[in-house]
């Protein structure tokens, strides 16, 4: 069932030897690594390995020594890198009068949105959260969406404009599993659909080992990167978090990510149902899986 | 009515009308923002606002008291985003260093009688000239407010992400702080450095009680503001209680009853 990279390989986010080191402490070391459009990698690694701050280096938000270009490969030429970033968690007050429509529109349109709500503008952003399954909650505030639903609306906000990278910060802490797994499965089809980059901070290693198409390990610098199977049967891995079941099962040449597509399934009887939730955006991608 | 037979009334009738839905539409974001503490601060530096006008030597402590206002605004929001854990008490401790150095320096020559009204405010006294200057602060800021809302408004929710969409952070956030300075700065001479915080948060925080989207919020805290401030200065009129601490009480009885409707 899983989509697997639909790469057109032309386009590249590469990140060459980047340093951040903030008052004296240098909390990454000469990180590498290139992403294709069309692929998602995960970054995972312990608690203060630096894999937010890695985030924020992506987002301009800390300085950095090194380079990180978006180029088009065909002919090597730099583009503006346009960013898609859903946030860990968004910070704001509960009881702020902000509704979806609203908070959408402050990003896109130009209309002032204390002022009035321009019909076409309106349309626009329902479209958007359409594609995201989240057009019924335009009208709703912000501190009245449940996590996933939250999460659906900041994706769709990242998404438009359509983003080369789309980066997001443990997007998924907090959901509850019905919800993480439509989650993961807009996300694959949107990588299929958009051809986008997606560079995801987890924690969450079965849905990381199913979902990704290469798994960075990180303290600091990149320890291992590869395929979910390859870093997850790396002695480091295992010495940072040990073996994982749904690994050790399979020694043989059998595809571990199926196995793992298994297990997942047998632990939610409810997938079936998710997936059919998301029928209209899943469709496409059921029919060139099979 | 009897009281508009008064220039002074007059006066104090159009200042209340352009300085009240100021407040009304900056408090919606000073308080989505939660910047209650950083606009005090920023109502107690003027007291160190005038005192450098003093010792510079400036005749017009009006333009001391809005450039250091603006100023501070900048410093306050240099600390804020160090980042540093405890930048409230930062702040703090310049706002109270700010006041007790305005305090010592008017207060010179036992002579400070003559700024108690900068304390509780005296809309009273303001001229015809000194609205034009109201007038023309409530065009910009409506003007600014029109432009600026929407990635102001983003920002509130979130700057990270406001940053991965192009939006300058910190620029916008430095002008809306300086704004908000200049117009702290023009009007504390009539509402007075004890109340105007209050003025400012009191009408956002009821109209947050009870609006369901960003149309209402404004509407509401705009309505507050106005109200409050036209009723009070005719229950001050005819009672002889100070304008500003009437318009604050007439506020806070609103906050307490949208409370309740929440």
């Amino acid at each position: 069932m899983k989509i697997r990279p639909n790469k057109c390989g032309n386009h590249c986010t590469r990140v060459n030897h980047v340093n951040v080191t903030l008052e004296g402490d240098s909390i990454l070391k000469d990180v590498n690594f290139s992403l294709l459009c069309g692929e998602m990698i995960t970054l995972i690694g312990k608690n203060g390995a630096g894999k937010s701050t890695l985030v924020k280096a992506l987002l301009g938000e800390v300085p950095y020594e090194g380079e990180i270009l978006f180029e088009d490969r065909r002919n090597g030429r730099r583009g503006n890198m346009r960013i898609g970033y859903v946030p860990q968690q968004l910070s704001f007050d509960k009881n702020t009068p902000t509704t979806v429509y609203d908070f959408f529109a402050s990003c896109i349109s130009k209309v002032p949105v204390w002022l009035w709500k321009k019909k076409s503008v309106y349309e626009k952003i329902k479209k958007e959260l359409e594609r995201f399954q989240a057009q019924d909650l335009i009208d709703k505030r912000m501190g009245d969406l449940s996590g996933g639903e939250l999460q659906r609306v900041l994706l769709s906000v990242a998404t438009c404009p359509k983003p080369n990278l789309l980066i997001l910060d443990e997007p998924i802490s907090g959901i509850d599993r019905e919800g993480t797994i439509l989650f993961y499965e807009i996300l694959d089809h949107l990588k299929k659909e958009d051809d986008l980059s997606i560079l995801m901070v987890s924690h969450d290693l079965d849905f990381t080992y199913e979902y990704s198409d290469r798994v960075l390990l990180i303290n600091q610098t990149v320890i291992e990167d590869g395929s979910p199977r390859e870093v997850y049967q790396s002695p480091a891995f295992v010495e940072f978090f040990g073996k994982l079941p749904f690994v050790e099962e399979n020694s043989g040449a059998e595809d571990l990510s199926k196995i793992a597509t298994e297990n997942l399934k047998k632990n939610n009887k409810h997938k079936k149902n998710v997936t059919e939730k998301a029928a209209p955006y899943d469709a496409s991608y059921k029919k060139g899986g099979q | 009515m009897q009281m508009f037979s008064y220039h002074f009334m007059v006066h104090a009738f159009m200042a209340i009308l352009l300085i009240t839905p100021l407040f009304g539409l900056l408090g919606t974001m000073i308080v989505n923002n939660k910047m209650a503490f950083f606009s005090d601060a920023l109502g107690h530096s003027a007291i160190t606002g005038i005192a450098l006008g003093v010792v510079l030597g400036i005749s017009n402590t009006m333009v001391s008291m809005v450039l250091f206002g603006m100023i501070f605004a900048l410093l306050l929001n240099w600390i804020k985003y160090r980042g540093k854990a405890g930048a409230e008490t930062i702040i703090s401790v310049f706002a109270s260093c700010g006041l007790a150095l305005g305090l010592a320096v008017l207060s010179m020559g036992g002579d400070f009688a003559k700024y108690n009204s900068l304390l509780i405010g005296d809309i009273l006294s303001i001229t015809h000239k000194e609205i034009n200057g109201l007038a023309v602060a409530f065009v910009l800021t409506l003007l600014f407010w029109i432009f600026c809302f929407n990635p102001l408004h983003f920002i509130s929710i979130n700057p990270s992400l406001a940053s991965s969409k192009g939006i300058r952070v910190k620029l916008y956030d430095n002008i809306f702080v300086m704004l908000l300075a200049v117009i702290v700065m023009l009007s504390i001479r009539w509402v007075g450095l004890l109340i105007i915080n209050a003025l400012l948060i009191l009408p956002a925080a009821a109209a947050r009680n009870v609006a369901r989207n960003m149309r209402s919020y404004h509407a509401f805290s705009i309505i507050i503001s106005v109200f409050c401030g036209v009723l009070g200065l005719i229950i001050s009129y005819y009672t002889d209680i100070a304008t500003g601490p009437m318009i604050v009480l007439l506020a806070s009885g609103i906050f307490f009853l949208t409370l309740f409707k929440r």
